[in-house]
């Protein structure tokens, strides 16, 4: 019984990783092909099935009519995803740290309402507010810039640090703060001195997510920019509806979504630690 | 009265209100207006966006097309996503590579994978049909017929999110206490009881966190939709958010679809808290 129980579970294991490593081992094989090796249908190993050809890799970084340029979208993503992540971190672990220290009142609104309008935002589709965005940013001069796609983003990514970040301060004793306090600081002093340091677990985590939403939101980079500012995930919709050939494809979507997977290293070591489990509730 | 508690409060909230409120209470005062293509701006015409809405069979179907989407792709998530979890809880070889190897695609962009799976799915030159055909299989047609879009649009949300779920269920299983399993191993319980009469229960609460978090992010399904099959064949794979896009951004309705986009939000709002209360009572046994 027990073996069979074994046999079963090695085998589900193995298969769900052919599955998860399947998409990603089909666009390196790809991105080394020529329209030869594409059109005689589906092959898989270099030098016995197909002669691998490097033009898929060198023409993203050809500029003029035969290239794709792969680096003016890569740098503007990550300048987006790395200002909007950091704006969000900063102001959403200073409520959060509010929520979870102070009470708030206005009227009938409590601090588990005010939580609840952050965490809440999340359930918004992101297509009832496309055109309004797109009015507003007309209206600020900011359609098709990297300042207006970074506030559209703090939208998006505040909701998730203020979640992560409540949850990971509900989890920090109080004491710790009245002993800074007692010690002299003022309330911010001691958030500053004291919590601040002692909040890197949570920090990484809310961190690492709102990476994870800012840099993979195809919908409002799509709607709000045109040439000016383009991201990853619209240049590479843009030529996948145009006639780029396969091989420059893989080899696009494999860049563009490197930098995110090393984070999987990351994730999975502040998971096995335990550190995640009171971060993500 | 500033106090140094508003210093920590405030500069968020602000930023939130003022970046998500002005368009929400804009969308719903253009939904009264009949701004399209012809007539731009902001006229008065009651409540007839809605009325049409009621009316249009093409966005209730997408809405039942999302509810079954989404049912679907999530339980199979959730279901993979807790095989997996415990698969790799306790040791087993390899179990750290696996561990990271489970998670990556959640990390990769949606729309960036999907352009990757339409070569996968492709018909003629595609691997999957290739392989299909070795085993007198096929050709199957995955994105040009409405069953075969459906299921790919389902394979790839599955590939994409159940490493959510593995994530938020292993860091359960993870902090779970120890004395309960000492309990059920002096009572001699075999696995399978021991999963369904201590893990399970003790799971509860995360599962219905994961469930609603998971099903929350589905109904917003668009990206993959777009990429891989452009809501085909005919309306075949056509969500919400899909429908209202067209309506909104491609045919210009302003008025008409902030009119959908807020009925699809209220629809929303209401199914996702009846999930949520119906789960409660399912799991916990009861209310609240």
């Amino acid at each position: 019984m027990n073996k069979v129980y074994h046999t079963l579970k090695t085998i589900f294991l193995l298969g769900w990783s052919i599955f998860v490593v399947f998409p990603f081992l089909w666009a390196l094989t790809t991105s080394f092909k020529d329209a030869n090796a594409i059109t005689s249908g589906a092959t898989y190993i270099p030098w016995v099935d197909f002669e691998p050809s490097s033009q898929g890799w060198t023409s993203l970084f050809t500029t003029g009519s035969q290239g794709i340029n792969i680096i003016g979208p890569f740098i503007d993503s990550a300048v987006v995803t790395l200002i909007a992540s950091l704006v969000s971190l900063i102001l959403g672990t200073l409520a959060a740290y509010g929520l979870s220290r102070f009470e708030y009142r206005l009227g009938f609104v409590k601090n588990s309402d005010i939580t609840f309008f952050f965490i809440s935002q999340r359930i918004m589709p992101p297509i009832v507010l496309a055109i309004p965005f797109f009015l507003m940013l007309k209206e600020l001069g900011a359609l098709d810039t990297i300042f207006g796609l970074v506030l559209v983003y703090i939208a998006l990514l505040l909701p998730i640090a203020v979640w992560v970040m409540t949850d990971f301060f509900s989890g920090i004793p109080k004491e710790l703060d009245e002993m800074a306090m007692t010690d002299g600081c003022s309330p911010i002093g001691a958030f500053f001195r004291v919590i601040l340091p002692n909040s890197v677990p949570g920090l990484v985590v809310a961190g690492m997510f709102c990476l994870i939403f800012g840099w993979n939101d195809f919908f409002f980079a799509f709607t709000l920019t045109f040439t000016e500012t383009q991201l990853l995930p619209v240049s590479i919709v843009s030529l996948n509806s145009s006639v780029t050939p396969w091989w420059s494809l893989s080899a696009f979507a494999l860049i563009s979504v490197a930098p995110l997977a090393c984070v999987a290293v990351i994730v999975e070591r502040y998971m096995s630690r335990g550190t995640m489990s009171g971060a993500i509730r | 009265m500033l106090s140094s508690k508003h210093f920590f409060l405030l500069p968020a909230l602000l930023t939130l209100v003022a970046i998500i409120l002005f368009p929400l209470l804009f969308t719903v005062r253009v939904s009264f207006s009949s701004w399209d293509v012809f007539q731009s701006g902001l006229d008065f015409i009651g409540g007839s966006n809605y009325v049409r809405v009621f009316e249009d069979q093409r966005f209730w179907q997408s809405l039942q097309r999302l509810s079954l989407l989404s049912i679907i792709s999530v339980s199979l998530q959730y279901t993979l996503g807790f095989a997996l979890a415990l698969a790799v809880w306790k040791q087993v070889r390899g179990g750290r590579l696996m561990r990271v190897l489970f998670l990556i695609p959640m990390m990769t962009t949606p729309v960036v994978m999907s352009v990757i799976w339409r070569t996968v799915f492709h018909e003629s030159l595609g691997p999957v049909n290739d392989i299909l055909s070795a085993f007198g299989v096929g050709p199957v047609p995955w994105l040009s017929s409405a069953t075969g879009a459906f299921i790919s649009v389902l394979i790839v949300e599955v590939w994409q999110w159940t490493p959510f779920m593995f994530l938020l269920l292993l860091a359960g299983l993870v902090s779970l206490p120890k004395e309960p399993y000492l309990a059920a191993a002096i009572d001699g319980a075999g696995t399978w009881r021991t999963f369904w009469q201590v893990t399970f229960p003790l799971m509860a609460p995360i599962t219905i966190g994961a469930l609603i978090i998971r099903l929350i992010e589905a109904s917003k399904i668009m990206d993959t939709v777009y990429v891989l099959t452009s809501g085909g064949p005919g309306t075949a794979t056509e969500t919400s958010s899909y429908y209202i896009y067209i309506r909104g951004l491609r045919d210009f309705q302003i008025g008409y679809s902030a009119a959908l986009s807020l009925v699809y939000l209220v629809i929303m709002i209401i199914s996702l808290t009846i999930i949520a209360k119906l789960l409660l009572r399912m799991l916990v046994g009861k209310d609240e």
